[in-house]
């Protein structure tokens, strides 16, 4: 609760330092105040279930983990957001709002207990990424992609909405506890059947959220007009949010046998074609945003394989798997992006031969996406690799075993296009485009220095937070 | 804790090169390695052979889910310890001369690599090991990938996925192991991955028999064993000297010591239902390897097909289950590590001074380098295993292993020293004596440096020759134990 109150009043704060007009000051103050909300959210750790508004939201070691790992990420990923918007009289201190202002809905979304507040953490989030896709005005794509995304994203909200409609329709209440009790004991069989819509309405609409298959045909279009400071955002903080709030739900409202029977072979299908148009859309891609796009659609199916293989609790396996496998692939998307947006800014490309040469003239930058890549496709020594192995070994405890082997098939076909950066960047020859060195502040060194340390770390000492849900 | 030591001071050491420039990186990376030298001497001194597992450290790692960071040595351990602690200094030699970029980088990368192979000789936890396995894969992909020739990109990615791909399938197979166990001594979590409760399992026959081949094919590939070779001579090729002697010297012995310590008393159930086609691949690759040898006109490709060829021959005598064949498995692995490194060196010698590696291009080396002669003909018999010289002891046991499991096995397999002997001798006919071609008329003779590279190989190939008891003795104990494990079950 403190997260969120403080989260909002920062936000406000922040524009009003807008009127100073000092675009030096912002960028610092912004990582100041994440900071301060990471700090202040850490103080509910381990203080039991915190309830509030009717207990419409519940603050608990859940919620500040997710909390966490999307406060750290945004401050990871601020110091990035130098010169993300071309149009010099653009006021800055609006983004940055905005910016903390749907990590208001991202905190929403990992605490509620109660529908509405699902749907307007959602909304909160999603509404302040609408008009972030469309940032850069004077770009075509990136006014198609905020349009895309909006329509695309307001369909589905609708969607969302009815099926929570339905669901309060079957059952009578918003509040989880409830829900789910009234699922367990059905009063009236007859209203069976729109529970059931209800739920595998709201499904889709998480569905789209996270951009899992068949929902996830806006993925790569959005991302590869939106800014790329943004598009990293949308990946990692929406993605980490989007799937603690599915988790939350599958566990919380519907684990009820009967119920069970409906949605987990919905979201096992769901699961394996994401894996497999995500992993397969990436190999095609010649663009690295676009194949980061296609490989966060990849991501979701293996963060999927959690939700399915979840048992029943907030504490358990699953539950610390999708935890630990957000961090880890939230730093490394980060970092990914990172270099792909200096190198993007100062070569004016984004594809694979873009990045020839770097480890000549960056090296730095090289071995940050070296190890991005690498965790992205869960080699060992990387955060990502013990991220895949959680959630894997979780699902093979609850014997998913023939999924676990198709994702492990999947992501053997995306190492294929994580070595491409990697290839290009170590083994081909600069040429007249790409032979100037890139600027980076030393700022921005220092971000990527800790998001490559992260990753190392995750994937040395896992121990550290493995267990902790 | 000695062995956490050998594991921490390598990667310590290529953080600190970081700091180092030049020159300076090149003679702190060869004292690094000589100080793990040191350290993995003074391990073989205080060794009691009748003693398992010392040196261990067991420190959990993953509590919640029961993994720890468990390292220890028994004999066969020591032996493969001590030949990586001994190739790489010899290794940061031989690289001594080239003209490398980014040298801090390189040899930080090597001394990285060394950690992860000391980690795979060492691991005694299904996890760790596998960490490790991995750890060693990505400095050498590097190494070859940055500074190769100039295929490397394709051939190097190609060696990427065959070995990542392969050992993906182990660690299937181990997770599926993971979950058959029970709660470790100590800790909370249900399951755990200590190789102590690997190898007292209950497995059926069934289960057993395609457990084998997912851990397999991880070794099958690391080793290779026909068919999973078709990665090996295009990466042994592209690759850089240094890094080409890293991959046959010491990188193949991990699918050896694999197959010893993690599949035969693992699976001993599974392995006994295919052994007989094992066995018959492995002696297929021998043959193999030793035909297209003698078909190859680059010095390099030659070697690395003759490699082919000898890693045939231990994976038949770790096949064949017998005492014999796992003894003589550990000491091929040494002198085959001691021949392949020097080998490569020579065939690197020689092309950084003609330019060229093509066997009809060179002849009549022997007028202008006798030095360099003698110590090539040296190492080819090690290599052909002549009486006395370190090959000779390796391929006599593995070759009464497999006889002993099966005359004709064993007789085809014993084809191997005359094909040796002759692609071999045939490459050092054509490339030392006859005429002087237009690449080699200004030739020179070996350098202290690069003696200093060739001597100690030479006297190991002596000394392992000469006295195999001194490391017979120290694996034997190990083998008795692993055989142990297979029959017991």
């Amino acid at each position: 609760m403190n997260s969120i109150i403080l989260l909002s009043v920062l936000g406000l704060g922040n524009l009003f330092l807008g009127f100073l007009r000092s675009n030096r000051l912002l960028l610092p103050a912004a990582m100041l105040m994440l900071a301060l909300v990471f700090g202040i959210n850490l103080i509910d750790w381990n203080e039991g279930a915190q309830s509030y508004f009717n207990n419409m939201l519940v603050i608990d070691n859940f919620s500040v983990a997710f909390t966490g790992v999307v406060v750290l990420t945004t401050f990871l990923l601020i110091p990035f957001s130098q010169k993300f918007v071309r149009d010099g009289a653009a006021n800055l201190a609006e983004y940055y709002s905005l910016l903390l202002f749907s990590l208001v809905g991202a905190v929403m979304m990992v605490a509620y207990n109660h529908l509405l507040i699902l749907f307007v953490g959602i909304e909160t989030l999603s509404i302040a990424m609408y008009v972030l896709a469309g940032s850069d005005k004077r770009n075509l794509r990136s006014n198609e992609a905020a349009l895309k995304y909006f329509l695309m994203g307001s369909f589905t909200t609708g969607i969302l909405l009815f099926g929570i409609a339905l669901v309060y329709g079957a059952t009578g209440t918003f509040q989880l506890s409830d829900i789910s009790f009234a699922v367990q004991n059905p009063i009236n069989d007859s209203l069976q059947p729109m529970l059931y819509i209800g739920m595998l309405l709201m499904l889709v609409g998480m569905g789209f959220k996270v951009s899992a298959a068949p929902f996830h045909f806006w993925t790569p279009d959005v991302y590869e007009g939106t800014p790329t400071f943004f598009a990293a955002f949308m990946s990692t903080v929406v993605k980490a949010a989007g799937f603690a709030a599915f988790l939350k739900l599958m566990v919380q409202v519907f684990p009820a046998a009967s119920a069970q029977g409906v949605w987990l072979p919905t979201l096992t299908a769901m699961c394996a074609l994401t894996l497999l148009l995500g992993n397969v859309g990436a190999v095609a891609q010649t663009s690295v945003k676009r194949m980061l796009a296609y490989s966060s659609v990849s991501h979701a199916g293996y963060l999927l394989i959690g939700l399915v293989a979840f048992n029943g609790q907030l504490e358990g396996a699953s539950a610390n798997g999708i935890f630990f496998y957000s961090l880890a692939y939230s730093v490394a998307t980060v970092a990914a992006f990172g270099v792909l947006k200096l190198v993007a800014d100062q070569r004016q490309r984004e594809d694979y031969n873009g990045l020839n040469g770097l480890a000549k003239t960056n090296p730095l930058l090289a071995f940050v996406m070296t190890v991005a890549m690498l965790s992205l496709a869960g080699i060992p020594l990387t955060g990502g690799f013990f991220g895949k192995f959680f959630i894997f070994s979780a699902a093979v405890e609850n014997g998913y075993i023939g999924l676990v082997v198709f994702a492990v098939v999947m992501s053997m076909v995306s190492i294929y296009y994580y070595l491409r950066p990697i290839i290009a960047m170590y083994m081909r020859d600069t040429d007249v485009t790409t032979d100037e060195p890139i600027q980076v502040t030393s700022f921005q060194s220092a971000a990527l220095f800790v998001l490559a340390l992260l990753t190392v770390v995750l994937g040395v000492l896992p121990g550290l937070i493995s267990g902790i849900l | 804790m000695l062995t956490v030591l050998l594991l921490l001071w390598p990667v310590a050491a290529a953080l600190l090169l970081h700091f180092f420039k030049g020159g300076a990186a090149r003679v702190a990376a060869f004292g690094a390695a000589l100080v793990e030298l040191v350290l993995a001497a003074y391990a073989a001194l205080t060794f009691n052979v009748n003693h398992t597992g010392q040196f261990s450290y067991n420190h959990e790692w993953i509590a919640s889910a029961g993994i720890n960071f468990h390292v220890g040595m028994d004999g066969l351990s020591l032996l493969l310890v001590l030949l990586t602690t001994f190739l790489v200094p010899i290794i940061l030699l031989a690289a001594y001369r080239r003209n490398i970029e980014n040298e801090s980088v390189f040899y930080a990368l090597v001394l990285f690599m060394e950690t992860g192979l000391v980690g795979v000789f060492t691991a005694q936890d299904a996890f760790l090991f596998y960490f490790m396995w991995e750890v060693a894969l990505i400095p050498i992909y590097f190494l070859a990938g940055v500074w190769g020739g100039a295929n490397r990109a394709k051939v190097t990615f190609k060696f990427f996925l065959y070995t990542i791909v392969g050992s993906l399938f182990m660690l299937a197979a181990f997770v599926y192991l993971y979950f058959q166990t029970g709660p470790a001594a100590s800790g909370l979590a249900a399951h755990n991955s200590d190789i102590a409760s690997f190898y007292n399992l209950n497995l059926s026959v069934q289960e057993q028999s395609w457990l084998f081949w997912l851990i397999f094919a991880a070794f099958a590939v690391k080793m290779p064993i026909f068919p999973f070779h078709t990665w090996q001579p295009d990466t042994y090729t592209e690759s850089p000297a240094p890094a080409t002697m890293l991959l046959s010297g010491i990188m193949l012995k991990m699918g050896i010591y694999g197959c010893m310590r993690w599949l035969l008393p693992v699976v001993p159930s599974g392995v006994s239902q295919w052994q007989n086609l094992v066995l018959i691949l492995a002696i297929i690759g021998i043959i193999y390897g030793a035909i297209i040898a003698i078909r190859q006109q680059d010095v390099k490709r030659l070697i690395a097909y003759s490699s082919l060829s000898h890693v045939g021959l231990m994976a038949a005598g770790v096949f064949s289950l017998t005492q014999i064949g796992l003894q003589g498995a550990s000491i091929q692995m040494l002198a085959h590590g001691v021949n392949v490194v020097g080998m490569f060196f020579i065939a690197d010698a020689i092309e950084r001074r003609t330019g060229t590696r093509t066997i009809a291009d060179l002849g009549g080396l022997t007028r202008q380098a006798p030095v360099l002669t003698v110590c090539f003909l040296v190492l080819l018999l090690g290599t052909v295993a002549l009486p006395l010289t370190n090959g000779f002891v390796g391929e006599f046991l593995l070759l009464a292993g497999v006889y002993e499991y099966n005359a004709w096995m064993g007789a085809v397999a014993g084809v191997t020293i005359i094909l040796a002997a002759v692609y071999l001798l045939r490459m050092f006919q054509r490339v030392m004596l006859g005429p002087d071609s237009s690449f080699t008329a200004t030739f020179t003779d070996l350098t202290g440096a690069e003696l200093a590279v060739l001597v100690p190989l030479i006297v190991l190939v002596f000394w392992i020759g000469l006295f195999p008891n001194m490391f017979l003795h120290l694996s034997e104990g190990s083998v008795m134990g692993i055989l142990n494990e297979v029959v017991k079950r």
